[in-house]
């Protein structure tokens, strides 16, 4: 069997854990949207303000909160299930890569909720927004795999976790920031979705390649 | 000519920080021979059988498994013919116990007619929809050997297997025990209750402070 046949039947039952626990969907969604509810209330309703560092507040909460749902329990984090697959012969990249596919697609879930309460609550002025389509989903894909490869480092994750993934996520949340910021001043975005897809790119391959490393280390 | 043992490992050390778990262990099962290991809490037990599932690699000593020489990358080729039951059980708690099994048949590559009639085997088609998470110790014990059905293994490790069965489901690991040595395979059994396993076993070892103190029958 292939890896990535291995990593879709993985992901398949890691997504119908996720619908059933609704963590990300019940828990995490709603948290994020206090988060932004809280910072109007901090620098007070100027509405230009507001809409100014809208995108940028969007995105420290995304990277925030982004870590809370790459580091939740999954479906295959359980001890016992890890080392049933690691008899059944399951490549440890293929669990790599279910386990990011299935944090990317609830982080994008995650990007869209809160990205449509921050539009209701800030107001942005970004034109282009056909390029979010793009750019949601690279950040999505790059946090997740970060945040994954940070989980297998740590262990299951604990608090170390969130302290390698932020510096790190830097580039990603640079990226995303400075896209959107082209959007609004109406400028080129291009090199910055390069290196947004680099970044991506980088950690998938840092993922695969130390898949094996850190499933030995961790037992 | 002699057939080889499942199990031939000489020697063998696990250290961890500041402990040392195992030490100058030796242990040979051959086919179709069932070996009881009984000690105190804490004397090793499991360590060693997670030595011969593969999944920890010793700090010293070696030998093979299923052919394997351990700590090499061919114990990768022989993982799937192995079935470890843990303490804990190997089932996702928010999928039903179908699911699990399912999920289980087909990264094996079996079909998924087999996950449900291993669960029928073990007394649980009725509990197929049943999410492990509200299914009792015993019922997640026998989804357990449902997976051990599905992997049909020619090394079969059990940790404790008893615990929280009820006495009518003892013939279920007498069975599976059965099915595993009927084959020519091998089992190692972890227990501390040397009567309710008496039977099951050919020889039994004692672990004491990560040493085997007493071999016998």
């Amino acid at each position: 069997m292939t890896v990535w046949r291995q990593a879709a039947f993985l992901l398949g039952f890691q997504l119908r854990d996720e619908l059933r626990t609704g963590e990300v969907i019940a828990v995490v969604i709603p948290f994020g949207s206090i988060a932004l509810l809280v910072i109007p209330m901090a620098v007070g309703i100027e509405t230009t303000l507001l809409a100014s560092i809208g995108p940028g507040m969007y995105w420290a909460v995304v990277l925030l909160f982004g870590v809370v749902v790459t580091q939740r329990r999954t479906a295959t984090s359980n001890p016992s299930h890890r080392d049933a697959l690691v008899l059944l012969g399951v490549d440890p990249a293929a669990r790599f890569a279910a386990t990011a596919a299935a944090s990317a697609l609830l982080l994008l879930l995650f990007e869209i909720g809160v990205g449509l309460v921050m539009i209701v609550l800030y107001d942005p002025v970004v034109a282009g927004w056909g390029w979010l389509a793009l750019v949601l989903p690279l950040v999505a894909a790059g946090l997740a795999m970060l945040g994954t490869i940070a989980g297998s480092v740590t262990d299951g994750g604990g608090a170390l976790a969130p302290l390698l993934v932020a510096p790190l996520a830097i580039p990603i949340l640079l990226g995303a920031a400075q896209a959107t910021e082209g959007l609004r001043l109406g400028t080129g975005i291009l090199r910055w979705i390069l290196v947004l897809a680099l970044v991506d790119v980088v950690l998938a391959l840092a993922g695969v390649l130390t898949a094996r490393v850190l499933e030995e280390s961790s037992r | 000519m002699p057939e080889d043992p499942i199990v031939a490992v000489e020697g063998i050390a696990v250290r961890r920080p500041g402990a040392l778990i195992l030490r100058d262990v030796s242990l040979q099962v051959l086919p179709g021979e069932a070996v009881g290991l009984f000690g105190a809490n804490g004397s090793g037990k499991t360590t060693l059988l997670r030595v011969l599932a593969t999944l920890t690699r010793p700090s010293s000593g070696g030998g093979t498994v299923l052919g394997a020489p351990l700590g090499t990358d061919a114990v990768e080729r022989v993982r799937p013919r192995i079935a470890l039951v843990a303490h804990d059980p190997a089932l996702v708690a928010n999928l039903t116990l179908g699911e699990n099994l399912r999920l289980l048949a087909l990264l094996a590559g079996r079909r998924v007619d087999d996950a449900a009639r291993a669960l029928e085997a073990v007394g649980l088609s009725g509990a197929s929809g049943r999410r492990a998470a509200v299914c009792s110790n015993g019922m997640r014990r026998r989804a357990e050997f449902a997976r051990v059905m599905l992997a049909e293994p020619d090394l079969l490790l059990l940790d404790e297997a008893h615990v929280g069965l009820d006495p009518a489901a003892g013939d279920l690991v007498a069975r599976i025990v059965e099915s595993v040595t009927g084959r020519g395979g091998g089992v190692v059994l972890v227990s501390h209750e040397r009567e309710r396993v008496g039977s099951l076993i050919d020889r039994s070892l004692t672990l004491a402070d990560g040493r085997i103190t007493e071999p016998g029958r």
